[in-house]
C-alpha cells in the first residue's frame, strides 16, 4: 500500500486518496485502494480466548472475516458502539499473504486527497504509542491525521499471536 | 489445462500425467513383463513426453528421453526383454525426467551428471543378453508367423478429433504404403447428416488391402504400428481376406493371465485432464438453472404490489431449500475423488521400500472406487506413506523369519478402502510380527506414560506407540526410526478430523485403520448457546446429552468430575472457560464429546438444535486459539465457532494430569 516509512526523510510518499476515520478522539487516515466497503455493526461473535486486539468476528457477504480494534493497539478506551460506529473492511497483507479484515471507527470522515499536505514522520519522543505502527502524521483540514502502518501493526499483532499461542484454560 | 494461459505450465501438468502413466504401466510390467499393452503404453508415453518436450524447450529432457524411448522401442520390436533390471532403470530415469522437468531450462551439472549415470545403466541394461533377448523377450503375442499365403484387408476410421489433434490421414496412408504395395479405397458410407455433419472431424474410413503376393513381410505387428499413436480410440479390423474378422480395438492381450497369479491391473481408466465427471458437470448446471428459474419467481414475489400470497411464498421458499440441499450434494460429488488416486502413488513406494529393505512385497489394494473429499486425499497422502513405511520396515519380517514363522516368503500389504455411513475406513494392513506388546509397555514405562506395572486395556497400550517421542522403531524392531514418529500421523489424521484405530495380533500382522469425515466442507453440528454465545459442536462427537446434576451446579465448582453410569467424566464448564460476562442459567446440561478415546463433559446453557454447518477456516488472529476448528455462519447471518473437541478433550486431561488426579480445584479460571 505504501512505501514503507523512513524516519530519517521528513518527506513521506503517501496514497493519492485517503479514508479519514475517527477513532479514539484522534483522526485516523488510511489508503481508500485498500478499503472495500464500509458496513455498520453487523452482529459481532466475540472469541473467547483471543487477543483483544481481534477478538470478533464478522459476516462479510458469507465470508468470516476478523474485527481488530485498532484502539487496543494504540492503547486507547475502547468506545462503546453508538449510530455512527463504522466497520471499515479493508484488505491488508498480513505475513505477506492477502487477508480481508474489518477495522473499528468510531466515525468515518470522508475520502480526502491528502496531497499537498505536509506530512511529516512521527517524532521519536513524547509519543505514547509505538512510533513503528505510524507511517507518518499529516496535517489535513487544520488537524493533525495519523497513517497507521496497516501491515506492520497486523503482522506485528499475528507474531504476537503465534508467539503467545494463547490456550483456553481448563 | 483447459484455460491454459501458459504454454509450459500446461506442459508440465500433462507432463506429470505421463510420467503417472509410464510409472504405472511399468509397475503393472514388473508383473507381467510380456504384455504388449503395457510396453506399448510405456513407449507411447515416452515418445509423447520427448515430442511435446522438445516442443516446450525442454531439450535435455527430450534427449534424455529420447534414450530411454529407444530402449523400449527395442522391447517393443522384441529385441530386449523387459527384464526387472531394465524396467528399475526406467523408474528411476522418469524419476530423473521429473526432475529435468522441475528444473526447466536451468541446466545443473549435478542433474547432467545424475542422468549420465542412469542412462548407462540403460545402456547397460538393454544390452544384456542380446541374443537370448530374441527367445525369452516379449515373444510378439499370439506369435503371428508370416502369413504370406493369405494377403490383409484393413478397414479403419480415425477416432473423432483425431485431425484437431494433429492426425494426418495421408501419412498414415503412406505409412501404410511403404509396408507394401495396396489398393486403397476410401469408405464415405458413414457421413452423417448435413446438420450433424461436423466440418472440423473426418468421417471417411477406408479400405486398404495387400494382395497375398505383396503381403509377404507384413505381419499384424507392423501394421498396427502405423496405427500406434491413435489405436486405442479407433476403428480398426484386421483380417485375412476370406478368415473371420479381428476386431482389434483392444491390442490383442497375450497369455498374461496364465503366466503369473495378479499381476495387479490399473484401477479403473487412465486418468485424464479433466477431473470432473461430466455428468456431473452437466447436473450441477441443471440445478443452477432451476435455481435461476426459482430466483425469478421469488424476484416476482417480492414485487408484487400491496399482499403477498402466503401460500406461493411457501412454494417458491420450499423449492429453493430443496435445489440448494441438491447443489450442495452435487457440489460436493465434485470434490469428491477415488481413492485409486491414493493408493496408486503407493504402488511405487512399495516397489521402492522393497529395493530399499531387500524383502520381498506384494501389495493388494482393495475398494479404490471409495470416493473421498479431494482435500482429505491431499492430505493423507504423508501420514499413509509413514504408516506404509512403518508396516514395511518394521512390521514385516525378513524372508529367512517368515519362513521359520511357515509364512509365505512374500509379505503382503494390504491398503483397503470402505464408507461407513458419514465416515471413510481406510486401513492399512500387514501380515508381518504385529506388536509387541510387552516391548511397548517397558517402554511406556521407561518414558514415564504408564505407571510400572498399571493395568491398561490392550487398546489403549497400542494408542501409546502414538505418543510424541514415543519411537516404535527402537521399541519394536531395533531398527533406526526416521525421526517422525507416530504422533506426526495421528496429529495429521486429527487435523482432518479422523480419528485412528490400531489392531495387531502378535506374529500375524498389524492393521492400522484411519477413520475420516466423507468431507470437510460441511458438517452436522450440534448447536449450543454459552452465555450470549452459540458455538457448534461436530455431531459426530456427541455421544449424549444430560441435565447438569444439581449437586454440580455452579458455586459448589468442588469438582469437575461427574458419574455418567459408573464412568468418571471430566467436565468443562463452558461458561467459566469462555469467560462469558452473562449470567449462567439456572438448568445446564452437559453434552458428552467423545474423539478416539478420550471423552469430556461440555456445559452449556441451552441445547438449540441441529444445523448444517459450512465449515469455514479461522484467520490468522484467531490461529492460536485451539479451543475452535473453525467458524460457520448461522441462518441468521451471524457467525458461530465450531468447537475443536479434540483440542478440549485434550486440554482437559492435561488439567486432570497436572491436578494428580485430585478433584479438587475449581472448574476453570476466567480467560
Amino acid at each position: 500500500m505504501n512505501a514503507p516509512a523512513s524516519h530519517s526523510l521528513p518527506a513521506i510518499a503517501i496514497p493519492e486518496r485517503m479514508l479519514t476515520f475517527g477513532l479514539g478522539g484522534e483522526h485516523f487516515a488510511i489508503d481508500a485502494q485498500c478499503v472495500r466497503e464500509i458496513m455498520e455493526v453487523p452482529a459481532i461473535t466475540r472469541v473467547p480466548g483471543a487477543p483483544a486486539f481481534a477478538d470478533g468476528l464478522l459476516n462479510v457477504r458469507g465470508a468470516i472475516v476478523p474485527l481488530a480494534d485498532l484502539a487496543i493497539v494504540f492503547g486507547m478506551e475502547r468506545a462503546a458502539h453508538n449510530a455512527d460506529t463504522r466497520i471499515i473492511v479493508i484488505e491488508a497483507a498480513v505475513e505477506e499473504e492477502a487477508a480481508t479484515i474489518g477495522i473499528l471507527a468510531d466515525k468515518v470522515f470522508d475520502v480526502a486527497s491528502l496531497d499537498g499536505a505536509p506530512v511529516e514522520s512521527p517524532p521519536q519522543v513524547g509519543m505514547k504509542w509505538r512510533t513503528d505502527f505510524i507511517i507518518g502524521i499529516a496535517r489535513h483540514a487544520g488537524r493533525f491525521v495519523i497513517l497507521p502502518d496497516l501491515p506492520r501493526i497486523f503482522t506485528e499483532c499475528v507474531g504476537q499471536i503465534h508467539r503467545a499461542a494463547p490456550h483456553l484454560p481448563a | 489445462m483447459s484455460d491454459g494461459a501458459d504454454p509450459v505450465a500446461a506442459f508440465r501438468i500433462e507432463a506429470g500425467e505421463l510420467l503417472d502413466q509410464v510409472e504405472r504401466a511399468l509397475l503393472d510390467l514388473t508383473g507381467a513383463p510380456a504384455h504388449r499393452g503395457l510396453i506399448d503404453e510405456v513407449f507411447r508415453g515416452l515418445h509423447t513426453l520427448k515430442g511435446s518436450g522438445a516442443m516446450f524447450g525442454f531439450d535435455a529432457l527430450a534427449r534424455f528421453t529420447h534414450h530411454c524411448e529407444s530402449a523400449f522401442d527395442r522391447v517393443r520390436k522384441g529385441q530386449a526383454p523387459a527384464s526387472r533390471a531394465l524396467i528399475d532403470v526406467v523408474l528411476s530415469a522418469r524419476d530423473h525426467m521429473q526432475a529435468l522437468i522441475d528444473a526447466g531450462n536451468s541446466s545443473d551439472p549435478a542433474l547432467d551428471g545424475a542422468g549420465e549415470a542412469i542412462l548407462a545403466r540403460l545402456a547397460s541394461a538393454v544390452a544384456t543378453a542380446p541374443a537370448a533377448a530374441a527367445m525369452d523377450a516379449a515373444p510378439a503375442p499370439e506369435a503371428a508367423p508370416p502369413e504370406a499365403e493369405a494377403g490383409w484387408q484393413i478397414r479403419f476410421r480415425l477416432p473423432e478429433g483425431a485431425l484437431a489433434n494433429g492426425s494426418n490421414p495421408l501419412a498414415l496412408l503412406d505409412e501404410l504404403r511403404d509396408l507394401g504395395p495396396c489398393t486403397v479405397v476410401c469408405r464415405m458410407g458413414e457421413l452423417p447428416a448435413l446438420d450433424a455433419f461436423a466440418p472440423a472431424e473426418c468421417h471417411a474410413a477406408w479400405e486398404v488391402t495387400w494382395a497375398a503376393a505383396d503381403a509377404g513381410e507384413i505381419s499384424r505387428e507392423a501394421i498396427e504400428d502405423v496405427f500406434l499413436f491413435l489405436i486405442d480410440d479407433m476403428e480398426l479390423t484386421i483380417t485375412r481376406p476370406g478368415a473371420p474378422a479381428a476386431t482389434a480395438d483392444a491390442p490383442p492381450l497375450p497369455a498374461d493371465t496364465a503366466e503369473g497369479p495378479a499381476a495387479p491391473r490399473p484401477a479403473g481408466p487412465p486418468r485424464e485432464s479433466v477431473r470432473v465427471q461430466a455428468e456431473r458437470l452437466d447436473e450441477l448446471m441443471n440445478r443452477v438453472g432451476e435455481l435461476v428459474i426459482a430466483q425469478s419467481r421469488l424476484e416476482l414475489l417480492a414485487m408484487a404490489q400491496g399482499q403477498v400470497d402466503a401460500a406461493s411464498l411457501r412454494a417458491v421458499s420450499e423449492d429453493i431449500q430443496r435445489l440448494s440441499a441438491e447443489l450442495r450434494d452435487t457440489s460436493m460429488a465434485l470434490r469428491m475423488m477415488p481413492v485409486a488416486h491414493l493408493f496408486g502413488r503407493f504402488r511405487r513406494l512399495i516397489h521402492d521400500l522393497a529395493q530399499e529393505t531387500g524383502k520381498s512385497i506384494e501389495l493388494v489394494t482393495d475398494g479404490e472406487a471409495t470416493e473421498v473429499d479431494k482435500t482429505v486425499i491431499e492430505r493423507l497422502a504423508d501420514p499413509m506413506i509413514h504408516v506404509i513405511r512403518n508396516s514395511c520396515d518394521h512390521g514385516l519380517e525378513p524372508a529367512g523369519e517368515r519362513a521359520a514363522a511357515g509364512k509365505p516368503a512374500t509379505g503382503r500389504i494390504v491398503l483397503s478402502a470402505r464408507q461407513a455411513g458419514g465416515e471413510v475406513l481406510i486401513a492399512i494392513r500387514d501380515d508381518g510380527r504385529g506388536i509387541n506388546r510387552a516391548r511397548v509397555r517397558a517402554k511406556a514405562e521407561a518414558q514415564g506414560l504408564i505407571a510400572p506395572g498399571a493395568p491398561l486395556a490392550d487398546a489403549e497400550l497400542l494408542q501409546m506407540i502414538f505418543a510424541p517421542g514415543f519411537s516404535t522403531a527402537a521399541a519394536i524392531t531395533n531398527l533406526s526410526g526416521r525421526g517422525v514418529g507416530m504422533d506426526v500421523v495421528k496429529r495429521s489424521i486429527e487435523t482432518l478430523r479422523g480419528t485412528i484405530d490400531i489392531d495387531s495380533t502378535e506374529g500375524d500382522g498389524t492393521t492400522i485403520t484411519l477413520h475420516l469425515p466423507l468431507t470437510l466442507a460441511i458438517i452436522e453440528c450440534m448447536l449450543v448457546r454459552v452465555g450470549a454465545g452459540r458455538y457448534a459442536i461436530p455431531l459426530s462427537a456427541v455421544e449424549e446429552c444430560l441435565e447438569l446434576p444439581a449437586t454440580e451446579v455452579a458455586g459448589t465448582r468442588r469438582r469437575n468430575f461427574l458419574d455418567v453410569r459408573g464412568e468418571l467424566v471430566p467436565y468443562l464448564r463452558l461458561h467459566d472457560s469462555f469467560a462469558s460476562d452473562h449470567p449462567a442459567d439456572l438448568y445446564q446440561k452437559v453434552i458428552v464429546v467423545a474423539q478416539g478415546r478420550g471423552r469430556v463433559g461440555l456445559v452449556v446453557d441451552q441445547i438449540l438444535g441441529n444445523t448444517q454447518t459450512v465449515i469455514k477456516s479461522l484467520s490468522r488472529f484467531h490461529a492460536g486459539v485451539s479451543a475452535f476448528s473453525g467458524a460457520t455462519i448461522l441462518g441468521d447471518g451471524s457467525v458461530a465457532l465450531i468447537l475443536d473437541v479434540g483440542a478440549l478433550i485434550a486440554g482437559a486431561q492435561k488439567a486432570r494430569r497436572t491436578r494428580g488426579d485430585r478433584p479438587a480445584e475449581s472448574a476453570g479460571e476466567a480467560a
